[in-house]
């Protein structure tokens, strides 16, 4: 699987008027055989997209949830390495993206991405790596073959929305709001303008995460954006109890699904399948 | 595109690796330096505020009987008669003017030791200015007396209480604050750290002390200093006194780590000896981390060195040759700290004491007319609660006799008198 396979997912989405549940999984917590029951169940239950994350020491753009789950995995032994071997695992017929900081990526190597390409990952994401920080590194992540999904804040101002998307592919993650990963009581009221501002700069689907935990919220982005992130909500009901996240999930497909139907200002579903295209690895 | 000014890295270091949500707050602080540099009005609120409040210039002291025992003139440039005692200030000044032209009303700070908390709560007292200080619980054990000052001036010290407790950890809870607040609050970073502009932006406030130290030297010693030295954690007060001599190229340059109970155990604050480049904090640099890129705990019995990365200039000062880097133990450390109070008469922050240990071991490195400048970077009053509990620094107090303490530096005798 490669960046192709997340943009055909979208494609396929945006045609079935369906909006994408993306659950992200911090690779190795609770341990590395639940991550891959985790991994499984919620591709059952309805996931279209799966962020592995890559446990980091210092994950300075997370809160609490997920900054306890990261230093468990590394308790347990979690690597790189590790967390590619778990998409092999887990088998599922879902795109996989990794979610990483640059350092352990840095660390892993000058063919790390090609290794991921060839574990099964679609695409990849850098919290700390925003457009133009590092030109060579990042046309080192846009021409892996992976899919390079990158990120708009709600401070970003509209002309540089634009040329994040031009510098991404796969989709765009709209975060929804100032401050570290973890679920939040209520959606931001700006939360519609930033979309809209988003969707007049680019084609690629908008996938809104930050602070969504509950089926009403998931209802809510899905009436605006092509599909949701849910991080911290589903780690920590993780830590509880696999089939508790599982269940999790289910409840916001169901959220997401009464959602459905025509987007109001989404592009058309051609641009995703080329912007992957655009990726495609040297031979 | 938005790529970064070549004036953001120092040849392949430094950068600007942050969550997306604070690039345009960089980008808004990047222009505002910029444009208050430029301004006279804002270099004369800082130069007004850097002599009536906090007391400078700072002087220079002769050092007789470390010169003794080094062979060579030392002279001090005395960053610990600051107000708040310590270089901190210098950069907490231009920060809070600037944040004051920017329009922010709330300050967010980490802090090690507690000198940085300090100066930063002191000068948002002094413009009132809301302030919060992250502070690792360890270093709140290590450093209460310094809790106490920032509390008494009206700042709120939140503590720390993930990964190691230390600076590392605070300086990432004060960048999660950042990214929550980032429209209403300016992070006042402690050292010469972090994503650009803030590592030029530090060194420009902290060179100060380098302007200063080498119109002082030249007059007090009619040449310059054939070497300078000082302590380097994330490396400010170095940058800081460097940046007076870094065009000098005859100027020895050395940069003094902590290196905690030694080079070759896991437990020591060494970035660049010991470290390999990567990204911490926003900025690449020498880094503590493991084969997999997972930082690695840093220790000093020093909290203001212990830190596991340094500021990417020194990375670039390191690589390029221009500077030297070395390390020198806990235990030198120690004995170095009651070697000054005791040879000179000045109690030194325990991050001094490392920079004072090195010059106070290298007798016979230089001939008697080549003068060795040295930072003392801050005053260390806060380090005698921990240092007493240690057991150590007080031996043979009733017997007046000048003794060297735990290990390491030589005996300070009567023979080092002049």
């Amino acid at each position: 699987m490669s960046a192709g396979a997340l943009a055909s997912r979208f494609t396929a989405l945006r045609q079935a008027r369906r909006r994408a549940l993306v659950c992200y999984v911090t690779a190795g917590f609770p341990d590395a055989a639940a991550t891959v029951t985790l991994v499984q169940g919620l591709a059952a239950a309805g996931a279209d997209v799966i962020e592995l994350g890559i446990p980091f020491s210092d994950p300075l753009a997370d809160g609490p949830v997920i900054q306890g789950s990261s230093q468990r995995a590394l308790d347990n032994g979690m690597t790189y390495e590790g967390a590619l071997a778990l998409i092999g695992r887990a088998r599922v017929d879902v795109p996989i993206i990794l979610f990483t900081y640059l350092n352990p990526l840095l660390a892993a190597g000058p063919d790390a991405l090609r290794r991921a390409v060839d574990a099964g990952a679609a695409g990849v994401l850098v919290t700390d790596l925003p457009v133009g920080a590092d030109p060579p590194r990042e046309e080192w992540l846009g021409s892996s073959g992976l899919a390079f999904v990158r990120l708009v804040a709600p401070t970003t101002p509209p002309a540089r929305m634009a040329e994040i998307a031009r510098h991404g592919s796969g989709f765009v993650y709209l975060i929804s709001r100032l401050g570290v990963t973890g679920e939040r009581a209520d959606l931001p009221p700006e939360l519609p303008l930033t979309v809209q501002r988003l969707r007049s700069a680019t084609d690629l689907p908008v996938c809104v995460g930050f602070g969504i935990a509950r089926r009403d919220q998931a209802t809510a982005v899905g009436r605006l954006a092509d599909g949701i992130v849910v991080g911290s909500a589903l780690v920590a009901a993780a830590g509880r109890s696999i089939d508790g996240a599982i269940d999790l999930a289910r409840e916001l497909r169901r959220g997401l699904d009464a959602a459905g139907g025509e987007l109001p200002g989404a592009g058309a579903p051609t641009r995703a399948a080329g912007e992957a295209s655009r990726a495609t690895p040297p031979a | 595109m938005s790529t970064l000014a070549t004036h953001d890295r120092f040849g392949i270091f430094g950068g600007r690796y942050v969550p997306e949500t604070l690039i345009p707050a960089l980008e808004a602080l990047d222009q505002a330096l910029t444009q208050a540099l430029a301004d006279p009005a804002f270099r004369s609120e800082i130069d007004d505020l850097l002599g009536t409040y906090v007391g400078r210039p700072s002087p220079l002291s002769t050092a007789p009987r470390l010169s003794a025992l080094a062979g060579a003139p030392v002279y001090l440039k005395r960053e610990d008669l600051n107000h708040t005692g310590a270089h901190k200030i210098n950069n907490t000044v231009g920060q809070a003017v600037l944040a004051r032209r920017m329009g922010k009303r709330r300050i967010i700070a980490e802090t090690g030791a507690g000198q940085h908390g300090v100066a930063t709560a002191t000068i948002c007292a002094r413009f009132g200015l809301q302030c919060v200080v992250y502070m690792g619980t360890e270093d709140m054990r290590r450093q209460e007396l310094n809790v106490y000052r920032m509390r008494l001036m009206g700042a709120t010290v939140t503590p720390v209480d993930s990964g190691t407790r230390t600076l590392k950890d605070a300086t990432t809870e004060a960048i999660r604050d950042w990214v929550t607040n980032v429209n209403d609050s300016h992070y006042i970073i402690g050292s010469v750290v972090g994503p650009a502009p803030y590592p030029r932006m530090v060194r420009e406030f902290q060179s100060v002390i380098g302007r200063e130290a080498r119109r002082q030297i030249l007059e007090r010693a009619g040449r310059l200093p054939h070497t300078v030295v000082a302590c380097v954690g994330g490396g400010s007060n170095a940058i800081g006194i460097f940046s007076g001599f870094v065009d000098d190229r005859a100027v020895e340059l050395i940069g003094v780590e902590a290196g905690g109970e030694g080079l070759d155990t896991d437990r020591h604050a060494a970035s660049l000896t010991r470290g390999t480049p990567g990204v911490l904090h926003g900025s690449l640099s020498y880094l503590l981390q493991d084969a997999a890129g997972q930082v690695h705990p840093a220790h000093s019995i020093s909290a203001g060195l212990d830190y596991p990365g340094v500021g990417p200039e020194h990375a670039y000062l390191k690589d390029s040759g221009r500077a030297t880097y070395v390390a020198v133990s806990d235990a030198e450390a120690l004995a170095a700290f009651e070697l000054l109070s005791r040879s000179e008469g000045i109690i030194p922050a325990l991050e001094t004491a490392h920079a004072v240990a090195w010059v106070a071991a290298q007798a016979g490195r230089w001939q008697a007319d080549q003068p060795v400048l040295l930072c003392v970077s801050g005053r260390g009053d806060k380090d005698v609660g921990q240092v007493s509990a240690l057991g150590l620094g007080a031996g043979e107090a009733a017997g007046g006799v000048g003794r060297a303490g735990a290990a390491g530096a030589a005996p300070v005798g009567e023979t080092s008198r002049r």
